[in-house]
């Protein structure tokens, strides 16, 4: 059988970390992920690992710089306030194209909030969040499970396109207790860092830095960086089908509101009505490709979110104009609950069809 | 011939580009003899601020990193954690390090790290055209304290020494004057003994130097080292603060 131990998204974050070859986490009190640094700390000193507590999000960020500017895999974790705050740090990472993970269990905002869930952060996430033209990769894990496996998938993306890493969850998933098999069966791949401010023994020094004066120069990272995220766009999309192959209408959606939709799938199915759902796993980037050819086929979109309407935009940009694209969601901290989304399924699939099946032949 | 006096080897081949007279490129050669004589160019890290000393990647031998404005200490904190076997020091001006870096600057010294911290203290914003700075006198003129600073309006200039000597972490606090040849090696003998300590796993050494700007300061070279010596070190008196 396997071994199986009933834990909490945030503590299988960390066994994650751990199997991921996380060399450093610096990381700062913050409610709903708390257990992240709490495990950490009994971890990674266990280990033989860098703990560190830092005085703020802003510093915590910035030792993530530095360990990740040593060569190291370094990690840190917050929740939504704390990740505005990280913000500045994560322009610099993304600009020295270092590899980290930051990983955001987002609460209701905006402003302080609540500590309860929240998927309000989407925007920060996936457009890039700090000054200037960045990306950050962002996958979203829907469990316990997955919040384990998602860490070496994001560290090794992170070494792999060196750029930071967002792991995207919410309090729900941060905090519920799921059964988790820590088979530790990973294939950790080595990349070499020739780059690294390492001390600069037998080699050439190296310089990490985001300050180009000359704007031929800064533009050419700029291109190298585009180049990289469209290099993502072809390899890095991630998603999940779930009876969408007759669907008339598809539930777009992430994380634990993708949970919420499956169940909706099921009580819509019994109900005789065609109903699917896309589960976004990688946020950035965005399966708009699969969206698209969804539209083709004939579909038209309901995006749910514990948000204003964020993801949905981009929905309605894979779209482009030749299906009807709804949105459903609840924000503040406030969770829809399957019954309100089936209404909202109901009501949408009663409703008029705009965009016409000719333009869908057409465009 | 015997040769006295030649380019450091912990310098590159760039020519400096500070304004004459500027103390950066005379802390930076400090440096870079010191990385020299204690043959460390190659396992260390340096982490320079935003300032004038931004460019102080392209002048030093060694392995170097750009921070944002004030997170030095934070990122060599990172680097030092991860590296413990590695030297890694931090060159901040007072914007970077007293002003908009002061919650890492004081937390960084708060636990000791075994970093080594070179502050330059000239009263001013040098890069961004003379603003303000926290440790701007009262009564010094800047192009946002036109009329000089008034602590009823702008408050106090910080005295960093004296604030991170209250805290057990350090291993060693200086501030020195290098405007005359004795403090010139006093202040290369701080420098020196800031890189030592942290080979001997000391923790927090921290020098501030008394540094000019005539370019700000709208003086010559020579009245600028008059200046520091009558009015800056009256609010910062140099001295050994903490070395245990």
């Amino acid at each position: 059988m396997a071994n199986k131990k009933l834990i909490k998204g945030n503590v299988a974050i960390c066994y994650g970390a751990l199997a991921a070859g996380c060399d450093a986490f610096f990381g700062y009190p913050i409610t709903p992920q708390n257990e992240i640094p709490e495990k950490m700390s009994e971890l990674m000193p266990q280990h033989g690992r860098v703990f560190l507590q830092a005085e703020s999000e802003v510093a915590a960020i910035n030792m993530v710089y530095g360990a990740a500017a040593a060569g190291k895999r370094a990690m840190t974790s917050s929740s939504s306030p704390g990740i505005s705050l990280k913000m500045e740090g994560l322009s610099y990472i993304a600009a020295c194209e270092l590899p980290c993970v930051v990983v955001n269990v987002q609460r209701g905002g905006p402003g302080l909030g609540n500590t309860l869930p929240g998927q309000a952060d989407y925007f920060q996430a996936v457009k890039g969040g700090g000054h200037g033209d960045y990306r950050l990769l962002t996958i979203a894990p829907w469990s316990v499970q997955e919040c384990y496996e998602f860490m070496p998938l994001a560290f090794d993306l992170a070494d792999r396109y060196r750029n930071p890493v967002m792991v995207l969850m919410d309090a729900i998933i941060g905090q519920m207790l799921e059964p988790v098999d820590l088979h530790g069966n990973f294939e950790i791949r080595e990349y070499p860092k020739p780059w690294a401010t390492n001390g600069a023994k037998g080699r050439a020094r190296n310089v990490i830095n985001s300050l180009w004066i000359d704007n031929t120069v800064m533009e050419d990272l700029n291109n190298r960086l585009q180049a990289k995220y469209e290099k993502a766009r072809r390899h890095e999309v991630r998603f999940w089908n779930y009876q969408t192959a007759d669907a008339e209408l598809v539930l777009v959606a992430y994380g634990s509101t993708a949970r919420i939709c499956r169940t909706v799938v099921d009580l819509a199915r019994d109900e005789g009505l065609p109903v699917g759902l896309l589960r976004l796993i990688s946020l950035y980037p965005f399966p708009e490709r699969e969206i698209e050819a969804l539209a083709r086929q004939g579909s038209r979109f309901l995006a749910v979110e514990m948000s204003a309407g964020q993801m949905v935009e981009d929905v309605r940009l894979a779209v482009n104009g030749i299906s009807e694209v709804d949105f459903y969601g609840r924000t503040g901290g406030s969770v829809p609950t399957p019954i309100e989304i089936l209404e909202n399924v109901r009501n949408t699939l009663s409703g008029p069809r705009v965009a016409s099946a000719q333009a869908r032949r057409e465009v | 011939m015997q040769n006295v006096y030649s380019r450091p080897k912990g310098l590159t081949e760039a020519e400096f580009a500070y304004c004459a007279g500027c103390f950066h490129s005379v802390a930076h050669r400090m440096i870079a003899e010191v990385m020299e004589e204690l043959d460390i160019i190659d396992r260390t890290i340096g982490v320079c601020p935003v300032g004038c000393a931004v460019f102080m990647y392209e002048y030093m031998a060694c392995d170097m990193i750009e921070a944002a404005h004030g997170r030095a200490p934070a990122v060599a904190t990172g680097v030092k954690r991860v590296l413990p076997d590695r030297i890694v020091f931090s060159y901040q001006g007072d914007g970077d390090l007293a002003s908009i870096g002061t919650a890492e600057i004081v937390h960084a010294a708060a636990r000791g790290e075994n970093i080594t911290v070179i502050f330059i203290n000239n009263t001013t914003y040098g890069m961004t055209g003379g603003q303000m700075a926290p440790t701007t006198l009262i009564g010094q003129k800047s192009t946002t304290c036109p009329t000089g600073r008034d602590p009823k309006c702008a408050g106090y200039p910080l005295r960093v020494c004296e604030l991170l000597a209250t805290l057990e972490g350090p291993s060693y606090i200086e501030r020195v004057a290098p405007t005359n040849p004795a403090g010139f090696n006093r202040t290369k003998r701080a420098i020196k003994k800031a890189f030592q300590n942290q080979l001997d796993d000391k923790g927090f050494s921290f020098v501030e130097i008394l540094s000019n700007c005539p370019t700000q300061w709208k003086m010559s070279p020579i009245e600028s080292l008059k200046w520091i010596e009558e009015q800056m070190t009256k609010t910062f008196p140099p001295g050994v603060f903490v070395d245990r």
